[in-house]
């Protein structure tokens, strides 16, 4: 390379370095809360933008939010616009497409991956007039909203239908990463198979990713080696209950309703049903009544809900998991109340007690009747 | 070990480790002949594709594995003639190939179903377990590796015919000739392009083969990034293996069994680092690398294609 070339590329060093110690110290922008008045007729639909993770394809995490957008599709008809931009990665892959349709003026932006909380906070810091909506993380802001579901609420009432089904008493777990919302899920499911069954127990394993149709199944496979008859799963896609299946066993499905992909050997799924929550939104900001918040959704919200069982669940035990989806409606009584003893049969949480958000947001043990280890 | 345990274990192993066998030793065919194909991962996933589609719309299983034979050859036609009759950069162009082809797998997959959706979720023929008489009643290895689908038992052949034809075939020695060295091969009246076409299109009809076992036997069905990075995982053991097929069964078994060994612990209530596990297998592959790259020797006596990635011209000296 010549030495005027050197030079010139010296020379342009330098040059960026002065440009960038001049650069004025970056001043926070005054930020205001997003003008949210109702919106005039001629500025509808509102313009809705997804961002999803994986294909909708999967039949399970995706599949879930762009069912939900399309009943917001439906819903609203005219006034609504939306789009999505699919198998999009965590990071900085993520703070790109945000900031595309932040930058096309779409009014809100979902994005439905806990990995994107900190791109669509960068983001929404950029773009205080747009609108943002994180699934599953904690970080908010004047524009940025965070929106998640109790899905353990619907999987301790697939515990009860595991339990109840289970003849060798050992139910198989296929889990993603042990961080405290798939250990809620295990416990929650566990509370539930152990309210009708306490002989049964729930054995984890952990696959350390939440896509991996190949990884889920041998999981699964694992397990059922073991001698589980029911398989459970907390990943992304329909593998387990699918090795179930091929193995002429029972399996509890998440996400999405997998009996419908899988067959009646899915005995049903704690399921996400974003559709309420997006029509909601879109209505408030229609309305201009949409503020930040943080929700997180419970069995009476429709957020989360159980789907329909198979026809070989018997009537009793339909009538016990209806009994119980009627305490956790109708009474101050949560899964995570007390009596609750860890896996060492230690008491966790006393008689009387019940769980805070804050203490299931951080949860990082098991209880009684896990096997595995909590990460 | 208890016998069903490792029973369970041969089983799980070889059923696990046949897509990632078949891929393997399609590069090694490649490689010996000194053409580097990356575009594995992308052959694998078009092979797996098309084979359920075409198994789940005609019915025949016959016809899916031809498909993905020959969707394998043809994706890996345009990298031979690409770094054979263009002389591009192999790298670049099997990175290519497998963007493509994955790309081109996953649009597909939404909409190769029935009337133009997806076909995610859809339930097609499957390659079931074919127990061989007499040998699947032998204790350990009867029930492993004797009650496998038919893909499966295709190794037991393929293996040990690419070992042989490597090594005691003049067509083999002409294919290691050309990937050692092609002057001299070009010299001894080989036409090394036609061979590099020929292999590199055979490494192609053999990952797509092992997309096929995917889809059609060990996670029946098509789902989205099927192969998880097993393309890659086979361009790593050809390397873990030496360019040698027998080599390769262990290497398959070790990289292709790993998680269900590991799973299998889990379930069983031993605790194991299964991040340490998971790496265990890479990381014997940069030992391999490191070995051959420093020893000559052992780089010379397990012949390692020394004219690997590099384009030949008759014109040009070496």
């Amino acid at each position: 390379m010549s030495k005027r070339l050197w030079g010139s590329i010296g020379f342009l060093v330098v040059v960026a370095l002065l440009v960038g110690a001049c650069a004025p110290p970056a001043t926070p922008e005054p930020t205001e809360p997003p003008v949210d008045e109702e919106i005039a007729d001629d500025e509808l639909p509102v313009r809705a933008a997804f961002v999803y993770i994986s294909p909708p394809g999967d039949l399970g995490w995706t599949y879930e939010h762009d069912r939900g957008r399309l009943m917001l599709e439906a819903e609203l008809g005219a006034l609504v616009e939306t789009a999505y931009m699919e198998d999009v990665g965590d990071g900085p892959d993520a703070a790109r497409v945000v900031r595309q349709y932040a930058q096309e003026g779409w009014d809100v932006i979902f994005t439905t991956s806990f990995g994107y909380m900190e791109p669509t906070y960068e983001v929404a810091e950029e773009f205080p007039d747009v609108r943002f909506e994180h699934c599953s993380g904690y970080m908010t802001r004047e524009n940025m909203s965070t929106y998640f579901g109790r899905i353990y609420q619907p999987r301790y009432l697939s515990g009860i239908v595991a339990g109840g089904m289970t003849e060798e008493n050992l139910i198989g777990y296929v889990a993603a990463f042990p961080i405290p919302e798939v250990i809620r899920g295990i416990n929650a499911f566990t509370l539930g198979v152990r309210s009708v069954n306490p002989d049964a127990e729930v054995r984890v394993v952990w696959t350390n990713t939440w896509y991996g149709p190949v990884l889920e199944r041998e999981a699964a496979e694992a397990l059922l080696d073991q001698g589980a008859d029911i398989i459970a799963q907390h990943q992304d896609t329909t593998e387990p209950q699918k090795a179930a299946e091929e193995r002429g066993m029972l399996s509890i499905g998440y996400n999405s309703d997998m009996r419908q992909f899988v067959g009646d050997s899915v005995l049903t799924s704690p399921q996400w049903n974003w559709g309420t929550y997006y029509i909601d939104t879109v209505r408030d900001i229609i309305d201009g009544t949409w503020r930040t918040s943080q929700f997180w959704g419970d069995l009476e919200s429709g957020v989360v809900m159980l789907a329909e069982m198979s026809p070989l669940v018997p009537d009793e035990l339909r009538q016990q998991v209806e009994t119980e989806r009627e305490r956790i409606l109708n009474t101050d009584w949560d899964v995570f109340c007390g009596p609750i003893n860890d896996q060492d049969g230690n008491e966790a949480v006393a008689d009387g007690v019940c769980l805070s958000d804050e203490e299931m947001l951080n949860m990082d043990w098991f209880v009684e009747g896990v096997i595995g280890e909590p990460g | 070990m208890s016998v069903p345990l490792l029973t369970s274990l041969l089983s799980i192993t070889a059923r696990a480790g046949t897509s990632l066998l078949y891929a393997t030793l399609g590069e090694i065919y490649a490689e010996r002949s000194g053409i580097l194909n990356l575009g594995v991962e992308g052959m694998m996933m078009l092979g797996a594709v098309s084979a359920f589609a075409v198994a789940f719309h005609t019915g025949s299983l016959v016809l899916a594995v031809v498909t993905a034979l020959l969707v394998g050859t043809a994706l890996a036609a345009v990298h031979a003639f690409l770094s054979v009759s263009l002389r591009a950069n192999q790298v670049v162009s099997g990175l290519t190939i497998t963007l493509f082809g994955t790309g081109l797998a996953s649009f597909l997959g939404q909409r190769l179903g029935p009337g133009g959706t997806r076909l995610v979720g859809l339930v097609g023929p499957a390659l079931d377990r074919l127990p061989i008489p007499y040998l699947s009643n032998l204790p350990v290895i009867g029930p492993s590796l004797f009650h496998q689908d038919l893909l499966t038992y295709g190794l037991y052949a393929g293996v040990p015919f690419a070992a042989w034809y490597l090594y005691k075939t003049r067509a083999g020695l002409y294919l290691r000739a050309v990937g050692e060295n092609p002057e001299t091969a070009d010299a001894m009246g080989i036409r090394v392009g036609v061979t590099r076409y020929l292999y590199t299109m055979l490494g192609g009809a053999l990952a797509g083969l092992g997309g096929a076992h995917l889809s059609l036997a060990y996670t029946r069905g098509w789902t989205e990034n099927i192969t998880g990075g097993r393309g890659w995982i086979a361009v790593a053991l050809v390397i873990f293996a030496m360019w040698d097929p027998l080599r390769a069964v262990i290497g398959a078994g070790l990289f292709g069994g790993i998680n269900a060994v590991q799973f299998r612990m889990q379930a069983a209530g031993t605790t194991v680092p299964a991040a340490l596990l998971n790496m265990f297998p890479y990381v014997a592959t940069i030992v391999v690398l490191v070995a051959i790259t420093w020893w000559e020797t052992l780089r010379k006596r397990v012949g390692a294609p020394a004219a690997l990635a590099i384009p030949y011209a008759r014109e040009e000296k070496g």
